[in-house]
């Protein structure tokens, strides 16, 4: 794969994850009933930072939890390697709750219908967002996100990489073509 | 890893890599089995038929649950409802069975080397439920979660196993498996009971009971079946409690915290004593629900884990 460009350093996506934490303070007025979820796998340290930096803005804590989406895929008879599964760990009731779902970059949709499905079998939540780092397009479905750090149009050609430190030991984000 | 088998024949073929997926696709299946709403969409369309030529409650059910809990269709076909009994072969029905569309067919079959002939026949994928004396892999896979779920890790385990060995495929299955997952198997049992040259199997035989649980972190009681008596291969029910019953006092001779495991159903009293088959050191009731997961990450991963493309 060919590297192309970079469209967020380690600054750009601490401003991003700043800007995002506030306005899902201002739209959820406060953290109450508030708590977010993390697609695996780079949602869930998107996430983590997200509730830091709430944290860190109003004082309080919300929960973090992650969900792992591959028993909800519709694609895995079509993939070359079935993936892996991993645990889903939502420790707290999602009834009732606000949820902010997290996830690196929104692209088909697909994976975030998948991820409504999941959550809808933990419980009843009484409102889901959607925050991404970056917002690719070329959606599949009526999806959109709610918060964006980002939104990078792109040719289905490229490739959206983010590499996060938790995950890849780096922080950026790249546009890559395939070969 | 990939999976890349077609079958789940027996734990003898199975490397210690495949066996490892196994048990960590069963620990996010666990999750669910602990939701309120148990079920995933991940095998809608898939048709999972169990087909039993021996009876068997809790083998069947557990994986007709799981197959419900994935959200594909279930169908049991017990041998006295079927054309079995009007004497249809066993390659003909698996080849019914594969026309009508079964993506997975199960089976539990008294003659050793049945799924292995049926696995060569249809293209859906076999699981072995129980074949004769020879394996029974899915329980050995529950038996092996229980143990690393609750001792972290099997490699180095002492584990022991007493009955009636000769004629289990749940000694043999298990015997398989945690040997090559790095844990030591003594087994113990009447002499009779005792397959020759098991010893090439790897695992140590004792001839007392005491010498078998001496430090054991594991003990695995067999059910012993009691017309075996009238085979005369043990002289009366009352000796073989004697001799080979699990009871406090002896299970006291295990490293403190030891597991209790039993495959079911069991003969209290005999093999096993109340007090310690309800006990604190007991996973009975904990083997019948790690067993779901662990068929569930079966199915997953011979299901092709996947739905017919939307």
């Amino acid at each position: 794969m060919k590297h192309k460009a970079q469209i967020l350093d380690k600054e750009g996506i601490r401003r991003a994850l700043t800007r995002i934490a506030h306005e899902i303070i201002e739209r959820n007025k406060g953290t109450d009933g508030l708590a977010l979820i993390g697609i695996r796998r780079r949602g869930v340290p998107l996430a983590e930072r997200l509730a830091a930096k709430i944290r860190e803005i109003e004082g309080s804590s919300v929960p973090v939890g992650t969900l792992d989406i591959t028993l909800y895929r519709d694609d895995l008879t079509t993939m070359d390697q079935q993936p892996l599964v991993h645990r889903t760990e939502v420790s707290f009731p999602v009834s009732d709750k606000k949820i902010v779902l997290v996830d690196d970059v929104i692209y088909t949709g697909r994976t975030i219908r998948a991820a409504l499905d999941a959550i809808m079998d933990l419980g009843r939540p009484r409102v889901i967002q959607l925050a991404v780092l970056i917002d690719r397009g070329h959606r599949e479905l009526p999806i959109r996100a709610d918060y964006v750090g980002k939104n990078v149009p792109t040719s289905r050609r490229e490739v959206v990489a983010v590499r996060l430190q938790e995950t890849d030991g780096e922080e950026r984000v790249l546009i890559l073509e395939k070969d | 890893m990939n999976w890349k088998r077609k079958d789940i024949l027996g734990l003898q073929n199975l490397s210690a890599e495949e066996i490892r997926l196994i048990l960590d696709t069963a620990v996010p299946m666990k999750e669910i089995l602990g939701r309120a709403i148990k079920k995933v969409p991940t095998l809608r369309g898939r048709t999972v038929v169990t087909l039993f030529y021996e009876p068997s409650t809790r083998t069947r059910t557990s994986f007709e649950l799981a197959a419900k809990y994935l959200s594909a269709d279930s169908v049991n076909l017990s041998t006295s409802t079927s054309s079995v009994v009007k004497g249809e072969t066993l390659k003909d029905t698996a080849r019914t069975l594969a026309a009508m569309g079964a993506d997975v067919v199960v089976l539990r079959h008294p003659m050793a080397g049945a799924p292995n002939l049926l696995a060569r026949t249809i293209p859906a994928a076999v699981i072995n439920a129980g074949d004769g004396a020879h394996e029974h892999p899915t329980q050995a896979l529950l038996d092996m979660f229980t143990v690393r779920e609750k001792m972290g890790e099997l490699a180095g385990l002492n584990v022991a196993i007493i009955g009636d060995i000769l004629h289990s495929r749940v000694a043999r299955s298990n015997i398989w498996g945690f040997t090559k997952m790095g844990a030591r198997v003594r087994i113990c049992g009447p002499a009779t009971m005792i397959p020759p040259e098991i010893e090439a199997m790897g695992v140590q035989v004792c001839t007392r009971m005491e010498e078998a649980l001496d430090g054991a972190d594991v003990v695995m009681m067999l059910r012993i079946q009691l017309e075996r008596q009238q085979q005369g291969l043990f002289p009366s029910i009352r000796e073989y409690a004697r001799l080979f019953g699990l009871n406090r006092k002896r299970l006291a001779l295990a490293r403190p915290g030891a597991l209790v495991m039993h495959p079911g159903p069991m003969n209290r009293g005999v093999e096993i004593s109340p007090e310690v088959a309800d006990g604190v050191n007991s996973v009975i009731n904990e083997q019948v629900t790690n067993g779901v997961a662990v068929r569930m990450a079966l199915l997953y991963l011979l299901g092709g884990g996947g739905m017919p493309d939307a």
